[in-house]
């Protein structure tokens, strides 16, 4: 795909919108597109963090293995979302599994390129961490949410 | 012929269909026995007694427009609840009501309806549902968001599958954790706010479900830009007598069973914050 394209598809994604110009060609400058069938993991709990995925269509079940329960769910990510967070925090490594369970397309984003690039320039890096601080404030709410779990029965 | 005016006295009905729904949750369909029932708005409730056990305040779950069936959906979780769960066929128990205001079904006419509910909130909410349903061309968009605890716990699965083959409906579902074979969305309720679609300058918001996820959905929906004075909330309080006489469910000046159990996010949101109430 044309680096104009792909820009556009970036530029298009809610992680991106309204994001500037020069600062979103060298993100695409980091960037490739990626199609996932229904059932493969696009990722494992320990594997280097070396990719940032923005989810275009599908969706991708992020899970953790627990002993006697086999894979639990704590979060599904579908079109406008992003998955990766890891990429921001060293040692850069996943935390859990990240299985398409549709068929999947995304921008992966190489980490290791955007985050040599957000050093060399702090203002690309400073604008991608706006960009990301929501994403990981809102998940972390989200979390609180699901730790009270509310629906539960509370007499 | 027993009168039901007399809101302190409960009438006999006996259980005709008990369905197990979930786990711990049964839906019951009642029938008076020498009463006739009046009805009952959607957002509305009956005060439900087990003989020698006590009385719960119930929501009406069932279709506004059957008028011969009574029907509560109820989850086990204390002694009067757990008794009716576990009321066989034929069984009697006591009914006081209807109580309580409604929905604003009225009102929502010709506008969008988006309708948030959780866990057990569905039930509250689904004579709404059947009554949007049957009068679709009244409305705008019609979205129904659901979040459970996970799969299983789903209410009224089937009839969820049926209304989202519905072309004219949209029904998004979440669950708060699931097993690897689930598909569908998975995290908080609130997170599907963000992606329904929905005037909110011409949008009414129904939302039902345990109170701190009413808070933060009543809060994403005012984010989205719908005026509180237009997003209703069902609360749920200690409610005894069921006509506002002993204070029992009074939240500041209010009173749950009298004043509500519907209000609109304005004057609740204080409300809501205070935590001695």
């Amino acid at each position: 795909m044309e680096i104009g394209s792909l820009g556009k598809i970036i530029a298009a994604h809610d992680l991106f919108i309204g994001f500037d110009q020069a600062f979103l060609d060298l993100v695409t400058g980091c960037a490739k597109n990626v199609r996932v069938e229904a059932g493969r993991y696009l990722f494992h709990e320990g594997d280097p963090a070396d990719e940032i995925y923005l989810i275009r269509e599908g969706r991708v079940a992020l899970e953790i293995s627990a002993p006697g329960r086999g894979s639990m769910v704590f979060q599904a990510a579908g079109p406008g979302e992003a998955i990766g967070l890891s990429w921001l925090v060293p040692p850069y490594r996943w935390n859990y599994d990240g299985r398409s369970t549709d068929l999947t397309r995304a921008i992966s984003v190489d980490a290791a390129c955007l985050r040599r690039k957000c050093e060399a320039d702090h203002d690309l890096g400073f604008a991608v961490m706006q960009r990301f601080m929501p994403v990981i404030v809102e998940r972390l709410h989200a979390t609180r949410l699901q730790l009270l779990d509310v629906y539960g029965s509370h007499v | 012929m027993f009168d039901l005016r007399d809101p302190m006295v409960p009438a006999v009905a006996r259980v005709i269909r008990s369905r197990h729904e979930t786990a711990d949750v049964w839906t019951l369909d009642l029938e008076l026995v020498d009463a006739v029932w009046p009805g009952f708005s959607p957002g509305q409730f009956n005060m439900l007694s087990v003989f020698g056990v006590g009385e719960a305040p119930i929501s009406f779950s069932g279709e506004p427009t059957d008028n011969a069936h009574i029907v509560h959906t109820v989850r086990a979780v204390g002694p009067v609840s757990k008794a009716l769960c576990h009321l066989k066929v034929g069984d009697t128990v006591g009914v006081r009501g209807p109580f309580g205001n409604a929905w604003p079904m009225d009102h929502a006419r010709g506008r969008d309806v988006i309708v948030v509910a959780g866990g057990l909130g569905l039930a509250p909410v689904r004579p709404v549902l059947y009554r949007l349903m049957a009068d679709r061309r009244s409305h705008g968009r019609v979205t129904l968001l659901y979040g459970a605890r996970n799969p299983g716990e789903i209410l009224y699965r089937h009839e969820i599958e049926k209304w989202r083959t519905r072309l004219d409906i949209d029904v998004e579902v979440t669950v708060d954790h699931a097993t690897a074979d689930w598909r569908g969305h998975v995290g908080v309720v609130t997170k599907l706010i963000g992606r329904a679609r929905f005037d909110p300058a011409d949008a009414v918001a129904i939302v039902c479900g345990p109170e701190v996820m009413m808070r933060f959905a009543a809060k994403a929906l005012a984010d989205s830009g719908i005026p509180e004075k237009e997003i209703y909330l069902s609360m749920e309080r200690n409610m005894k007598c069921g006509i506002g006489l002993c204070g029992h469910c009074q939240l500041g000046p209010l009173f749950i069973c009298r004043d509500g159990p519907v209000f609109t996010q304005d004057r609740l949101r204080t409300l809501m914050a205070t935590k001695e109430l």
